[in-house]
Order: structure tokens, then sequence, then C-alpha cells
């Protein structure tokens, strides 16, 4: 019981930064070896790309200190020696980019757009935001006032929609397909699983025909076969026309995307619903969609996510979105050959907002998540 | 008779695709009579009270709920569903409602009772069911015994005037099946019509008016319990007795 027992090393560290590195970085030795190639690339490329993008970069002057006007001003094509980006372009660029061709003395009009867009995603994006059902109600009345503000009515200019362009038309085309498909796909969805043949079978032919068709296809039908359905003398719009057809598009996904949620539940969810006496509607509001959605949103997200970045295609139709505005101007001679760094811009802006779309579902995930054990029956 | 039956099916057939579940069933339930329904699996009982309140619809023959037929009509099904609460052997909560929600949904939006109200009245049936402290945890957090209690008292809250348990214990573990029976028994003390699919044979004694035996879709035998268990008429019952008391 006396004797006395050798000290011995501490036990190696689990814990703390050195631990971490341990654990996870140089577990062993192919682990250290991918470490190392890991940190040499980065060594490789992060210093290059932070030069490129920011350190010898022309944002707007070059660097004689002269105001960039055009593609020979940039740093790099008077001296390759100081080749970074030149950003010039963008600088020169930025209110197409950002508003398209409309009109500079009605451009508040967008400013204010863009800021009650915000405001109306708010309540979606904080649920403890004070007073969140005066908000709600701003959401739900947002598109109607967007619609009157940018196109003109009472007393406001009409602003034709030729003169649309840059984000203002990705953000319409995206906020306007995903916010609008979303209802319609829910609807199509219970449609497709409706007791009642006529409806099913409308759904399924919808659905099927929309999917199976290319959404370019879609977008030249809303163009040219569209007007051909309508009354005579009533003219729709261009951005109307191809609203419809991404709306369209996106709603046959989205379905589908949602019957997949409908599948998950339990028949034993139905007859619960149906032994409370509650009606069809109800108890699809109620219990069944909340349940399914819930377990859809990764891949509602998704789907939303491709839709945002499909309004791209509408440059075939003529629309100029935020990819066409960049076409455009690296067709302009004076800032030929700046393809990187417009790219790089519009890659970059439809990146935050896919990013921000993604990081919302995982939060709402993680929220809707708490307390609720979907898997107990 | 037939003028006190609360529910009266008479010559019941239904059949899935080509096999015959239920063949020529009469049943007549009597107001605040307690029926114990039994048989082997398969033989048509939870069938059979699934058809009370139209979760499965019979193709032959009539069925009456408080007077009430069960036809095609919506507005009949949906009057005959405010009558019958049912507590299924899965409870089938609603996962993402809370304990009180779930109790509190369909008085809101089926009786258009205010809020307030309904939450009180939920209260007061989470008394009943002996839980009132789970009202705002979530059902994936309670025990399954829990869980039953809270179906029943969902059920219960919709004030129905007669009660369907289809296995209401048949997927509890054991030590919690006593929980769920004694509410069920405070139920049919309290006057309460109901009819049970159970093999809770110790339940069936002490609560039941009348015994029911299915096999093969039929009703084979109908007797009061003491008869039932233990002067038996069919070779069936006896047999599934021996079976299902030598356990």
């Amino acid at each position: 019981m006396n004797e006395k027992i050798e000290s011995r090393k501490p036990p190696v560290a689990t814990t703390g930064i050195i631990g971490w590195l341990r654990i996870n970085l140089f577990f062993n030795w192919t682990n250290s070896l991918i470490t190392i190639f890991v940190i040499y690339c980065l060594y490789q490329f992060v210093p290059w790309i932070l030069d490129w993008t920011v350190f010898s970069a022309d944002f707007k002057y070059n660097y004689l200190g002269q105001q960039i006007t055009n593609q020979e001003m940039c740093s790099r094509n008077l001296d390759p020696k100081n080749g970074g980006a030149c950003w010039a372009v963008i600088y020169v660029r930025f209110y197409q980019f950002i508003y398209g061709f409309y009109p500079r003395e009605e451009v508040w009009r967008v400013n204010i757009s863009y800021v009650m867009l915000a405001i109306a995603l708010l309540p979606l994006l904080i649920t403890k935001l004070p007073y969140r059902k005066i908000f709600l109600n701003f959401t739900y009345i947002f598109p109607i006032i967007a619609y009157f503000l940018l196109n003109g009515g009472f007393g406001l200019p009409d602003i034709s929609t030729n003169k649309w362009g840059g984000l203002l038309v990705t953000l319409v085309l995206g906020c306007t397909g995903i916010a609008l498909a979303f209802p319609i796909g829910v609807l199509l969805a219970l449609g497709r699983r409706s007791n009642l043949p006529v409806i099913s079978m409308m759904c399924v032919l919808f659905i099927e025909f929309i999917r199976g068709v290319p959404l370019i296809t879609l977008l030249f039908f809303g163009m040219v076969m569209l007007p051909l359905f309508l009354p005579e003398g009533i003219d729709m719009d261009g951005l109307v026309r191809v609203l419809v057809a991404v709306t369209l598009f996106q709603s046959a996904y989205m379905a589908e995307v949602i019957r997949g949620g409908l599948q998950a539940i339990p028949t034993g969810q139905y007859e619960a619903a149906r032994s409370l006496g509650m009606s069809y509607w109800r108890m699809n509001f109620q219990i069944i969609l909340p349940q399914a959605i819930r377990i859809s949103i990764p891949p509602i997200v998704n789907t939303s996510i491709g839709l945002f970045k499909d309004t791209t295609l509408v440059i075939i139709v003529g629309l100029l979105d935020l990819l066409g505005i960049g076409r455009g101007t690296l067709a302009d001679t004076n800032w030929l050959g700046l393809s990187y760094e417009i790219y790089f811009f519009v890659s970059l802006v439809f990146f935050i907002f896919t990013f921000g779309m993604s990081r919302y579902s995982l939060y709402l995930e993680k929220k809707l998540k708490t307390g609720i054990n979907m898997g107990a029956d | 008779m037939s003028e006190e039956s609360i529910i009266s099916l008479k010559n019941v057939n239904k059949w899935f695709g080509d096999f015959h579940v239920l063949q020529d069933v009469n049943l007549e339930v009597k107001k605040k009579e307690r029926i114990v329904v039994c048989g082997p699996s398969g033989s048509g009982k939870s069938t059979m009270i699934r058809c009370i309140n139209r979760l499965e619809e019979h193709q032959e023959g009539s069925i009456i709920v408080d007077g009430i037929e069960l036809t095609g009509n919506l507005k009949n099904i949906d009057n005959v569903r405010k009558e019958v609460g049912m507590v299924f052997q899965q409870f089938n909560l609603f996962p993402h409602l809370s304990v009180k929600e779930n109790i509190t949904l369909a008085p809101i939006w089926v009786k258009k009772m205010p809020k307030a109200e309904a939450e009180e009245l939920a209260m007061r049936q989470l008394e009943i069911v002996k839980i009132p402290e789970q009202a705002n945890k979530y059902p994936g957090q309670l025990s399954g015994g829990q869980q039953q209690r809270v179906a029943i008292a969902r059920s219960l809250a919709m004030n129905p005037n007669i009660m369907l348990f289809d296995e209401p214990t048949s997927a509890l573990d054991p030590e919690m099946i006593k929980e769920v029976l004694d509410v069920m028994v405070d139920l049919a003390n309290g006057g309460m019509t109901m009819i049970v699919v159970t093999h809770e044979m110790g339940f069936a004694k002490t609560v039941a008016d009348r015994m029911v035996f299915m096999d093969e879709g039929k009703i084979v035998e109908e007797a009061s319990p003491d008869k039932f268990f233990n002067n038996p008429e069919s070779d069936r019952t006896k047999l599934f007795l021996s079976q299902i008391l030598h356990q």
C-alpha cells in the first residue's frame, strides 16, 4: 500500500488547439501527408489569388493614377508587369449590372424595391422578430407594391420591362419564380395524389410534360407561343411571358419534391386526422403538409437554387439579366478582354445569393428539428 | 332492441381485392355498452371497427351510427366522425405539434372552439389521462404509454359518444400497458360506449358487457364475458382461448 508510484508522462492532449490538430490534421501518416499537400496548394494559390483580386488590382485608378475609362487604361494592359484584375469595368458599368437600362431619374424606385425586398425577407429569416405578424403582412403585399413601383402606375411613369436588366431582372425572375412556384407545386403535388382520377390525371400530365421539356424550350414557348393563346389585342409583356414559363417549370419540379415529402408521411397521420373529423384541406394544411414540407426542405432549397441560376437562360430570349449585362459589356470594344473580371464578379453575386439560400435552409432544418422526433410514431 | 342501438351493422360485406374480409357481419351495440372484440390476426376485427368511422368503406350491407347511415355522403361521414373517437395501435399523434396542440387542434378547427377554451379543455383531458405535466412536450419526447394516453385525451376532447380502440396496447412495452388500460377502465366506468379490439383478456373480464369473437371475417361467437371465458360454444373459440390464455 505504501509503494511509491512512479510519476508518468501526461496523457496525449485531445483537447485544445494541439489536440484538435492532432485528431483532425495529423492523425496518422496518410492524414499528415494530405494535410501537408493541401497546405502547400493553399500556399501556392491563396497569395496569387489575393494579389490578383486585391493587391495588384485596379479599382478606379490605374497605377499611373489615371481614372480608368476603357480597357487600354488598365494597368495590366499598359504594363504587363503590373498585371492584376481591372475592376474598373465593374465600377464604370456598376449601374447597368444592378439596374440594367432603368432611367436614372427613376432609379429610386428600384432602390426602394430592393430595400423593401430586404424588409419582406426579414420575418422569414428572423422568427423572433418583434411585430413579426405585421412584417409578414407586408411580405404578402410586397409583390403587388413592387410591381406597381417598378412597372409604373398610380402617377408613376411607366417603365417598360425591356429597360429592366442586370440584378433587377435576375431577382425579379428568381424571387417571383420561387415564390409563385411553391404554392402551385403544393397544389400539383396534392392533385397528383388525389383520389379523383380527372384531377390526378391532369396533374400528372402537366408535371410530366413540363419536366420532360428543357427550360429553354419553355422560354421560347413563353416568348413565341403564349401570345397566340391570348385574346387578340392583349399584348403580354415580355418579362411576364418569361415569368410564366419559369414559374410553370419550377412548379413542376417543386410538385415532385413535395410529393416525395408527402409519401414519407405514414397513413396513420391521415387516419388520425380523419377520425377527428378534419376535412381534406384542413388535414393537409394542418397535419400533412407541415410535416411533408419539413422533410422536403433540402430538396426544395436545392431546386430553388437551381432555378435562381437557371434564370441566366433568359439571355436566349433577349432579356438582359446579370450575366446578360456582363456579356454585353464584354462585347463593348471599350472593355474587350476583361472576361475574367466580369465573370468573376457575376459568379460572386450569384454565389452570395445561393450561399445565403443554402445557409437559410440549414438554419431552417436545425430550427424545425428541435424537440421533434419525426421518427417516433 | 334495434331502437336503442347506437351502432348497428347489418349484413356488412367487404372485400380487399379477392379477399373477403368481412362476411355478413351483424352487430348491434347499445348506448353505454362495452364490447370487446377479439380473434386471430387477419380475422377482420380491425377492419370492422374501422368501417364504423369509415376509415374503410364497406361494400354491402348497412352501418348506422347514432341514427346516421354511412354512405358515400361526405357530410354524413363528417358527422359520424364527430361522434366517434378512435384510438390507434400506433398512437398516430401529430409529431410536429406539442401535446397540447395535438389535443386542441380538432376542437379549434372542427368545432370552431375559441383557443383559450380549447386549451382549458385540453388540460382537463390531460388530467383525466393523468399526464397534465406533459402538456408542452412533443410526442417524440414521451414514452409509448404516455403517447397512447395523449391519443385518448385527443379523442376525448371532441366529446364523442362512442370510442373505438384498435389494439391500443399492442405496440406498448409490457410495463406501460397497465397505465393505458387503467385510463380505459376509468372511461368505461364513466359510461362511455366502447368497442375495443384487444387481446388483454384481464381487461375484457373486468369491463366488457359483451365479448365478440371473430375469425375469417365472420363473427363466430357473441356472449357475456362469463359465458365466453367459462363455457364457449364454438370449438374455434375454445381453441383460440386455450392458445391465448396459456401464454
